[in-house]
């Protein structure tokens, strides 16, 4: 009996789990998924925590109930990747052999990276960080928001322009937009990451005084005094400051040399295989691969390693290559909405902003558990 | 003297569209030291304005920028 083994109970995960216990028939393999508190947590909602009224426990599901059954759960934190002896050692002392190994650890925050950013600064990249947003949010009466991130790679890139977007609307439903000035700081050469997309962001920040400053690559902050600076050298003040905080890929990535050196682990990003290990997948926002760090490059992911893990047990030829397929949904406010699609070969070409894809982007935030992890879509 | 390729930090971000490939320099940037050298390859051709637009804000040195079949290596050298 082969023993499979994943590390991680996000989307990406989840969805690899179950893909393969619908493939693989008992006798043929052991499905073992680690994840460290046996909760799914629904991030993109993190958003409507922080600028609407979406209560933190919906967003939270125990990983259990989306798994399928023959997939044994074990709720631990792996600490060492043991690639030559193929096994995965627990923080509990437990030992998992393997023989494929799937990392789908997601990223990891790591605020502590940049001084003065734990007393500065708010996200909404966490549930307790959207909460908290959310409660400033509230006191805030009127001055400077600057809204931007600590440094690049970071999951979600849209995520920061959405953000400016629902800061416009919320303080406009609020009464005091002409007390707030929203400034943006970007640290690529536009507001928006995609080019394509970029001109209708511009167009929304134009008509809704969005004030943005490009080539922002975050240096310092300096608490005291209010203010952040940029390694190009620019120094902005704030009154409330929402920035991304720093990534890095996985603890136990990093903690057992299989890392670069922000931690994300080199995948080849057709297969999927980790460059150093055949036996070891990887997918999502743990890797290297040049990609949006989203749930739904996860997602498209996890089809594949599934696929080419089923192939690999069967003594079959891997065939199944990731195409770098990614799809997301932007909330603009005001009931309007964007959604880009693109891969490795197509850039994304969006279409105008509008009703149709803000209702996209409620109606998966309310699918996502049934259609979702369970691999349905 | 440049270092060799071999001793150069490969940022292979060829199939990434504009900008993922400035956002791997960025990040690399910021994981190397100062001196060293790196190579970021972008079959991108926006990336043909941003990445030396940026290295020039940034106040890095941009050594050169070599084409290939499909894609280009843009070689950086980290100042500060």
């Amino acid at each position: 009996m082969k023993k499979i083994v994943i590390l991680g109970g996000g989307v990406g995960g989840t969805i690899v789990a179950n893909l393969l216990a619908k493939r693989l028939r008992p006798d043929e393999a052991e499905i073992t998924l680690v994840d460290k508190t046996g909760k799914h947590v629904y991030q993109p909602g993190f958003v409507y925590v922080a600028f609407e009224h979406q209560r933190p426990g919906k967003l939270v599901r125990a990983e259990r109930k989306l798994l399928k059954k023959r997939v044994k759960l074990v709720v631990g934190e792996a600490v060492k990747i043991d690639a030559d002896g193929k096994s995965v050692h627990l923080a509990d002392g437990t030992i998992l052999e393997y023989d494929r190994l799937v990392v789908a650890l997601g990223a990891r925050l790591t605020p502590d990276e940049l001084p003065g950013y734990k007393e500065a600064a708010h996200h909404f990249y966490s549930l307790e960080g959207a909460v908290k947003l959310r409660q400033a949010l509230e006191d805030f009466q009127g001055g400077r928001v600057v809204v931007t991130v600590a440094s690049v790679p970071y999951k979600c890139p849209p995520a920061p322009s959405e953000a400016a977007c629902q800061l416009d609307y919320y303080f406009t439903r609020k009464g005091i937009r002409d007390k707030v000035d929203i400034h943006f700081l970007s640290p690529l050469s536009r507001v928006f990451p995609l080019e394509p997309v970029n001109p209708v962001v511009e167009q929304v920040f134009a008509k809704h005084n969005i004030r943005s400053t490009i080539f922002f690559n975050v240096e310092s902050i300096d608490a005291e005094r209010k203010t952040v600076s940029s390694i190009e050298g620019e120094t902005i003040p704030y009154d409330l400051l929402i920035m991304v905080p720093p990534h890095r890929g996985a603890k136990v990535v990093e903690d057992s040399g299989l890392g670069d050196r922000g931690g994300w682990l080199p995948t080849d990003k057709f297969s999927l295989r980790t460059k150093a290990h055949e036996d070891i997948f990887a997918l999502g926002d743990c890797t290297d691969v040049p990609v949006s760090k989203s749930g739904a490059a996860a997602h498209f992911q996890a089809k594949v390693i599934a696929e080419s893990i089923v192939a690999d047990l069967r003594g079959l030829p891997a065939t199944a290559k990731y195409d770098g397929h990614v799809m997301c949904y932007c909330d603009a406010g005001y009931h309007k909405g964007i959604s880009m699609s693109f891969d490795y070969e197509h850039p994304p070409v969006p279409p105008p902003l509008g009703l149709k894809d803000w209702m996209g982007k409620r109606f998966l935030n309310r699918v996502y558990w049934i259609m979702v992890p369970t691999g349905r879509v | 003297m440049a270092a060799s390729t071999s001793q150069r930090i490969i940022l292979d971000a060829r199939g990434s569209f504009c900008p993922g490939p400035l956002m791997e320099l960025i990040r690399g940037i910021r994981q190397a030291k100062v001196g060293e050298e790196l190579e970021v390859w972008s079959g991108d051709q926006g990336s043909k304005k941003d990445i030396p637009f940026w290295i020039q804000k940034a106040g890095h040195q941009l050594l050169g920028v070599v084409e290939e079949q499909g894609y280009a290596r843009f070689i950086v050298k980290k100042l500060k």
